[in-house]
């Protein structure tokens, strides 16, 4: 009976890697739930700024801040790209690297240099295969991602645009829509879009202290900070939910292989018996 | 009501406090600024130290921030604090540091420089096949 041996060693192995998957998906599944929460926790600051921001843009400046100029022509454009530490979660990464690939082909057939700035250490991996510039890069937010881990890279790509190496500035993340879908999202940072909330009614100002010109600044700068936070979290919980999935359905093939082995495994089990039985009552009817 | 002014304390990380206050005091840059209800509409940056709210009820809730920004409005205060130390030469620090990062990912780049090419090549032809793929379904309808 070797073939079952062997089977039944199948079996032990592959019930083996369910354990682990369905370890993994449940981690996964009790982690999305504080990704999410920290994604709500974030969202009053993202808001407020918005809000100051608009009052801004409308309050009469002197002259309109760098940030916020189109720029007539487009020599180079930059990427902040978004993508987990650790693999195991389905297309996640992928399907956004897919697409990151096709605007870089669109815009260097534009005669237009790429940059990127990358956050996660899958991305690292994917883009220094590449022949794309990488001006910045972090690694290793862990669980709870904290502002400080990525104002380094953020200060580069905003000096870059200050000083006009960067034309464009766009972000792409994973938008986190519900724990079955995760969509591959590139959004453009800088220019700003101008703000779509009406013009206020009546007009007023603020008392600026010091001026308005830096606190424009520090004001746009934080809030472009924060708009990059808020898309690593999201990142975070698309990776958890895109994980659970993967992993939930890595258990689902592991129980069909199982059933299916045990159903060999039955099967050259009766095989052998019915060879033994023919085997013995052959031998007695020789007798 | 007319003496009581919404307060809100937030970090790009947390909500820290939200509700009414008799009088918030905070660390103005260019000085501690004491906000009562009806005050005008002023931005400012913050120092780092204490924000004090006083409640309706006189109680006073003490609050340490490393510094943000101050925004107020007649019936509002809103202070948005760093949770990070914030000064120029650390955020330098913070960018260099970032900046090695990434020539170290380049650094990396020469080992296995074959494969890498092979890899890359491999996901544009893949895109390309998912863009056929797209050009064929509409050609289909």
């Amino acid at each position: 009976m070797s073939g079952s041996k062997e089977i039944v060693g199948k079996i032990k192995s592959v019930q083996n890697t369910r354990k682990v998957t369905r370890a993994l998906e449940m981690v996964s599944a009790s982690k999305i739930r504080k990704a999410q929460d920290m994604m709500q926790a974030s969202r009053p600051y993202a808001r407020m700024i918005r809000q100051v921001i608009g009052h801004l843009a409308h309050a009469n400046l002197e002259r309109p801040h760098p940030f916020t100029v189109e720029r007539s022509e487009v020599k180079r454009v930059g990427y902040i790209v978004i993508a987990t530490d650790r693999g195991l979660c389905g297309g996640l990464n992928n399907n956004m690297f897919r697409r990151l690939l096709g605007e870089f082909r669109g815009w260097q057939e534009k005669g237009v240099e790429v940059t990127t700035v990358i956050v996660g250490r899958k991305a690292a991996q994917f883009f220094r295969r590449l022949k794309v510039n990488i001006s910045a890069a972090t690694q290793d937010l862990g669980e709870r991602p904290r502002i400080e881990d990525l104002i380094g890279s953020i200060k580069v790509v905003l000096d870059d645009f200050r000083e006009e190496r960067l034309d464009r500035l766009f972000i792409s993340y994973n938008h986190f829509v519900n724990t079955m879908t995760q969509r591959a999202t590139i959004d453009q940072l800088l220019p700003l879009p101008p703000s779509e909330e009406d013009a206020l009614k009546q007009y007023w100002d603020y008392i600026y202290e010091p001026s308005s010109d830096a606190l424009l600044d520090e004001f746009l700068v934080r809030y472009l900070e924060s708009v990059v936070y808020q898309a690593a979290l999201e990142n975070l919980a698309s990776e958890h939910a895109a994980r659970m999935v993967a992993m939930k359905s890595a258990s689902d093939n592991a129980n069909n292989l199982i059933d299916e082995l045990k159903l060999v495994y039955n099967k050259a089990r009766q095989a052998a018996i019915t060879q033994e039985i023919s085997e013995i009552v052959g031998g007695a009817a020789a007798v | 009501m007319a003496s009581t002014i919404h307060c809100d304390i937030v970090s790009a990380e947390a909500e820290i406090f939200s509700g009414v206050a008799a009088m918030v005091i905070v660390p103005g840059e260019e000085g501690d600024l004491g906000i009562a209800p009806r005050h005008a509409p002023l931005l400012t940056r913050l120092r780092p130290g204490q924000v004090r709210v006083i409640l309706p009820d006189g109680e006073e809730e003490f609050y340490y921030i490393s510094g943000g920004l101050l925004e107020i409005q007649p019936h509002v205060v809103s202070v948005l604090s760093d949770t990070a130390q914030r000064a120029g030469d650390l955020d330098e620090a913070a960018a260099l540091k970032a900046k090695e990062e990434a020539e170290r990912a380049i650094s990396d780049r020469s080992a296995g420089m074959e494969v890498a090419q092979a890899q890359a090549q491999l996901a544009q032809a893949m895109a390309q096949l998912a863009a056929l793929e797209r050009f064929r379904k509409q050609i289909k309808r």
